[in-house]
């Protein structure tokens, strides 16, 4: 039997505290019974602070623990703060919504902790397995938050659709995981990666493990043309949850895309890159100008969110540093004004729950300047204008790829931008060129307003001062 | 006959595409849900094959992780069938239509 020693406990210590976090709010709702008033997300969000900051105070690390089962580098550590950022901004989100809607659950924080955990297994993963139980935790409890609004059978059906679909593409990624094991012998990234580096045969085992693995990526990150279920259940769960698993599992996807395709399998990028560039294209078009015929705000949000995958893919495709570490930027962007987008959302909605029509943010921009600003802000973010986030993220990934020589990926990258800024710009029009119908009251409580700003703040910042993060980011790429 | 790894591997193979049939053709939840797990259990006997013609018991290790996640998967897939059934009274796929595909 190996020990576990002091350094491996270390290596996982921000896990650790997640896991620690989520069981204290399980067992404070079975003492209070439900009445616990603030108690579990102000417990949530300690919890998810600590783990952030454990996961500063490891930065430096590098290497694996766990006889090298887990990365304990900065590339996780980085990944491991913008979960907990993601997870503190949706909680900080969440009682204000759980109070209108009528969910009165007190594992919905306990199960957004778990999953904030299976992301942070997904990111720090050594060995495809450990990939495998992370992904599991994280959707797992994702299938439950989505089907959480009991009351309502949108959320049943999104869970149900979730699951079916989500279990389904698991196991595609399961089966490669195992054709893989079958023909190389070991699930460990560096054992895959050297195996690849030598004078590999390429076998029918070997390329049908390669192609159900990618399949399985491709499901989990919704891109084209395996996205179906991604805007179904986006609009059917409940608008926090929507947020939180349009970033949070998405940038937990791409960290694993990048540590699997990007590093362990690139010696072998002739078997897989022409398809990942199909997938690229398909993806970011198909999202694009489906998003524009949506008559729902949140639909379209959906949408988008596949097309953002698309561009996030182009890195992936270029394969360099430069690009990963302009993936990091992009999904750290992409997290903020995507949270904060359904966030403001939430509040704007005034007829019965979950319609989310254009018609409802008529001239709201005037009415409530707070969301106005804040859902500009993420807007213009999400279209690219300078000098927001989302900018600099395109601009970044499609320089990276242009640098690789995929010119057309950048192309039809920068084509579908354009595309994106009518239906983005669409809605602010909406919110400042019209008149409101009628008064409107807002409930806007201090948490909630506190994350709106500190997430349209964030965004201005790492637009006005791009270099650093991706300084920081590049540094720690694998 | 000397039965080898391959045809291990072809049974898998042959289990996992009834398995995805299944879930694409079949209009019951419930069976659309069992032939996942088919699905996942084509997946271990691969492991547990190649475990045995390796010599390795990773394999075989493995396989424990994936029946519990599997049975994890299944609890949380009858929870949200019964809400289903509380509000539409049917297991039937069709029934699950507010969100179109």
């Amino acid at each position: 039997m190996i020990p576990v020693s002091l350094t491996d406990i270390q290596g996982v210590l921000p896990e650790t505290i997640v896991v620690i976090a989520a069981l204290a709010v399980i067992m404070a709702d079975a003492i209070r019974r439900g009445h616990s008033g603030a108690l579990l997300p102000v417990l949530s969000v300690l919890g998810l602070a600590a783990a952030g900051a454990a996961a500063i105070f490891l930065w430096g690390t590098s290497g694996t623990v766990f006889n090298g089962t887990v990365f304990a580098d900065g590339f996780a550590s980085f990944f491991k703060v913008l979960f907990t950022v993601i997870g503190i901004l949706t909680i900080l989100f969440s009682p204000h919504y759980l109070k209108i809607t009528g969910v009165r659950l007190g594992e919905y924080y306990a199960l957004i902790l778990t999953a904030v955990f299976g992301m942070m297994v997904m990111a720090s993963a050594a060995n495809l397995l450990m990939l495998y139980l992370g992904l599991e935790t994280m959707s797992i409890s994702l299938y439950v938050l989505a089907g959480s609004q009991r009351g309502d059978v949108k959320s049943a059906e999104a869970g149900m659709k979730y699951l079916v679909l989500g279990a389904f593409s698991s196991a595609f990624l399961l089966y490669g995981i195992a054709l893989l094991f079958a023909s190389i012998g070991s699930l460990d990234y560096e054992v895959i990666g050297t195996f690849f580096a030598s004078d590999f045969h390429p076998g029918p085992l070997l390329v049908s493990g390669l192609a159900l693995l990618m399949v399985g990526f491709a499901f989990k990150v919704a891109a084209v043309p395996f996205h179906f279920w991604s805007p179904d259940v986006y609009d059917g769960a409940p608008t926090t949850v929507t947020g939180f698993m349009s970033t949070g599992p998405k940038a937990a996807a791409f960290v694993a895309l990048i540590r699997v395709f990007g590093v362990a399998l690139a010696p072998a990028s002739s078997l897989w890159s022409g398809v990942l560039t199909v997938l690229a294209i398909l993806t970011m078009t198909v999202g694009n100008v489906v998003a524009i015929r949506q008559t729902s705000v949140k639909r379209m949000l959906a949408y988008s969110a596949i097309a953002h995958a698309g561009y996030l893919l182009v890195g992936i495709v270029a394969g360099t540093k430069a690009a990963f570490a302009a993936t990091g930027y992009y999904l750290s962007a992409y997290a903020l004004m995507n949270l904060g987008a359904f966030a403001v959302l939430i509040l704007l909605n005034r007829r019965d729950e979950g319609s989310y029509r254009f018609e409802d943010l008529r001239g709201m921009g005037f009415a409530h300047p707070l969301l106005g600003i804040t859902l500009s802000v993420f807007l213009l973010s999400l279209t690219g204008v300078p000098p927001t986030a989302g900018f600099f993220g395109k601009l970044y990934i499609f320089s990276a790829a242009v640098e690789q020589g995929h010119i057309v990926l950048a192309v039809v990258g920068l084509l579908n931008s354009a595309v994106g800024a009518y239906y983005y710009l669409r809605v602010i029009t909406l919110l400042y060129m019209a008149k409101p119908e009628g008064e409107s009251i807002i409930v806007q409580p201090a948490a909630y307003r506190f994350a709106l700003v500190i997430s349209a703040l964030l965004i201005l910042v790492i637009g006005i001062f791009p270099e650093q993060l991706l300084r920081v980011i590049t540094l720690a790429v694998p | 006959m000397q039965i080898e790894l391959t045809h291990y591997l072809l049974l898998a193979a042959v289990l996992f595409s009834i398995g995805v049939m299944g879930v694409l053709t079949r209009k019951n939840l419930i069976v659309i849900l069992m032939s996942v797990e088919l699905m996942l259990n084509a997946v271990n006997l691969t492991f547990v094959a190649v475990a045995r013609y390796t010599a390795d018991l990773t394999g075989q290790v493995i396989v424990f992780f994936v029946m519990c996640v599997a049975a994890a998967e299944v609890a949380v897939g009858l929870a949200i069938l019964i809400s289903i059934w509380r509000h539409r009274g049917t297991m039937h796929i069709d029934s699950v239509k507010l969100l179109k595909w």
